[in-house]
């Protein structure tokens, strides 16, 4: 069963959200995202679930990850200036493995910037906001409806890894009007529980999939949590076999199983010369672009990362090699484009087409770019 | 050997701790053991959360439920933890640095909000884990290796400012009145809202060397010689309470508790618990 609802990004994150069972949200009003916590403070009571606006964007962070500790799925919201300063409690739930949403729809920076213009200056941030090497798994939608789809997969995601995810939208795609099939038949994950009876337990040795079990607290299994390093029953040390082990199943614990992580979508690549890379609204202009250049009789396609981290990288190269030319579309000054260039190769053209001044990029820039490409000797 | 309440309480594998000789913090985590047993909280049911810091590593030998969490934000995963189920009686240990510098923001929160969570400061006037920096909490006019020419911040008072922020219990005990700090802390574990303990903690290694206080016995005795009760301190003047700490109960009173008014707002959006 299905039902087509039109809906702003944001409240498709929200409904997203609760579809998966978040039962929590604590936040800071910010633009352009607020649209999600007052969406949330409206639909969390009629289900039981709480919300609450705490006194900033550091306490918002602590406060989810300290709701998710007692089972709670839980979310925030924020934008760069907020988004800057979940990053030390963001680190935290690396660290100390507390599946958590996090969403950053995207204003234009430095700073406080232009707080009503879109971007997609923060992908950079996702990745390394945070101190120290730590796992990260970033999702960006390029639309209302994959933005409902992907909060959930962030849910999904975060609960079967144990870790933070993030929902990276730009302000394009928060505040869109489209319509959204809503279907009730989606998978959703809960984290694992031991099946061990009550009493201490060692709950950060490796699970399935290098995941452990984190009873959830009040359940009579108990151990430490913390963001020291620490060994297996999360107690802290200073030992550097302990260390390296935690740290390296860390990042294998996302490393190991990208096959399972990583997703993308392809338009019109299976003839294509001419490569278009571009994720989250910026993926819209690069579908407008292709459709303009195959008119013109450039056989353009395009490839679009929906996990930004870990990227698809295999079948980027693939792409990359075949048609030798790259054309990527950011709406920043080039951040994401490294990682394609690393990704392509020497032996790929790879082009760039950004904006830092708050306006969009227009897909009549990108074809002109795209057929300077293309002609080029 | 342990004592029968530390192996019930404490996880003994543990031990020992990491404080100084002569620190006071583990009598304070002692004391707490003794009230949570006093009051018969259960260990199910029972969270315990810190932040960083010295104060902060006790939770590492509490056998409960226990977190330690980031540098001054124990509060705000307290209040994420106490709102997501209020069925925990959730507990928070933390230092004067780790409360009143950089958590100062969440202190005044949860105290506004009044949320069913016992706060319990172990206030050594000093950032000891860091080697002896002047705290918030540190008196003015004392030495710090970031004050090595005197202090001029003025120091916070901790309960007088819980208080006026909007806890609904606010006391302060000290390291030497342990059999206080029992009592006072049973009190704060059965109050129903935001209670706040300043626990004057001793540090000789840094807080004690630098101001030359003497040994933890002299620190203790001082403590003992220069400590007020509230009752008594409202008859004296600011030049009689100089350098003096005023001990008891500043604030018990009874007001509306978040996750219950929570849980109005649940009823009122027709939702269900």
């Amino acid at each position: 069963m299905s039902k087509a609802v039109l809906m702003q990004g944001n409240e498709a994150c929200v409904k997203g959200a609760l579809k998966a069972g978040m039962r929590f949200f604590a936040g800071y009003p910010i633009t352009p995202s607020t649209e999600i916590a007052e969406g949330c403070a409206v639909e969390l009571p009629k289900l039981g679930g709480k919300f609450i606006q705490m006194e900033d964007e550091l306490a918002s962070m602590a406060a989810v990850i300290g709701a998710s500790v007692t089972g709670t799925k839980a979310m925030t919201a924020t934008s760069g200036p907020g988004f800057s300063l979940k990053q030390e409690n963001i680190g935290y739930a690396c660290e100390a493995e507390i599946p958590c949403v996090i969403v950053d729809v995207q204003r234009s920076g430095p700073s406080t910037g232009l707080p009503t213009s879109s971007s997609q200056g923060d992908v950079m941030q996702t990745r390394w906001g945070t101190h120290g090497d730590h796992p990260i798994i970033v999702l960006s939608p390029s639309s209302v409806s994959e933005t409902y789809y992907l909060t959930i997969r962030a849910f999904n995601l975060a609960e079967k890894y144990m870790t933070p995810v993030i929902l990276l939208m730009d302000e394009m795609i928060g505040h869109l009007r489209e319509t959204v099939n809503l279907y009730d038949d989606v998978e959703i994950i809960n984290r694992k529980q031991p099946d061990e009876p009550e009493g201490n337990f060692e709950a950060y040795k490796a699970g399935e999939n290098l995941v452990p079990v984190l009873p959830v607290f009040g359940s009579g299994h108990y151990y430490n949590i913390t963001g020291l390093t620490h060994n297996t029953w999360g107690f802290p040390t200073n030992n550097r076999k302990i260390a390296g082990d935690l740290n390296s199943r860390l990042l294998n614990k996302i490393e190991k199983n990208r096959k399972d992580i990583e997703s993308f979508e392809e338009y019109l690549c299976d003839d294509a010369e001419l490569l278009i890379v571009a994720y989250g609204g910026s993926a819209r202009v690069g579908e407008e672009s292709v459709d303009m250049l195959r008119k013109k009789g450039i056989k353009a396609g395009m490839y679009r990362p929906v996990t930004i981290w870990p990227m698809a990288e295999t079948r980027l190269a693939e792409l990359s090699e075949r048609t030798g030319k790259v054309l990527v579309i950011e709406h920043n000054n080039g951040q994401y484009v490294h990682e394609v260039e690393r990704v392509a190769g020497k032996k790929v053209e790879v082009g760039f087409i950004g904006n830092i001044s708050g306006s969009y990029i227009l897909p009549t820039e990108v074809v002109k770019k795209a057929e300077e490409m293309y002609y080029a000797k | 050997m342990p004592s029968e309440l530390v192996k019930r309480e404490m996880r003994t594998e543990n031990l020992p701790h990491i404080w100084c000789p002569g620190c006071s913090h583990g009598s304070v985590m002692r004391a707490l053991c003794q009230a949570i047993e006093n009051v018969g909280l259960e260990r199910k049911n029972t969270v315990i959360v810190s932040g960083i810091g010295c104060s902060s590593r006790a939770v590492g030998y509490l056998n409960f439920d226990t977190i330690h969490t980031t540098h001054g934000r124990a509060l705000a995963f307290a209040t994420g933890i106490k709102l997501a189920n209020p069925d925990l009686h959730v507990i928070v240990l933390t230092g004067d640095g780790d409360i009143s510098a950089i958590g100062g923001n969440h202190l005044i929160h949860a105290c506004r909000r009044n949320i069913g969570i016992t706060c319990i400061v172990m206030n050594n006037t000093i950032y000891g884990m860091t080697g002896g920096q002047y705290s918030p909490t540190t008196p003015t006019g004392d030495f710090g290796t970031t004050a090595p020419y005197g202090n001029i911040d003025k120091d916070f008072d901790i309960p007088l400012l819980a208080a006026s922020a909007g806890a609904t219990f606010a006391a302060r005990t000290t390291a030497y009145g342990i059999a206080q700090t029992i009592t006072v802390m049973e009190k704060a574990l059965k109050h129903k809202g935001f209670s706040v303990i300043d626990v004057a903690s001793i540090c000789p290694s840094y807080y004690g060397r630098r101001n030359k206080k003497g040994d933890a016995v002299k620190m203790l005795q001082w403590q003992k010689e220069n400590s007020v009760p509230v009752k008594m301190a409202q008859n004296m003047t600011a030049e009689e309470l100089k350098g003096m700490i005023v001990t008891g109960i500043f604030k018990d009173v009874e007001e509306p508790e978040y996750t219950e008014e929570y849980q109005k707002i649940i009823e009122k959006a027709g939702g269900k618990r």
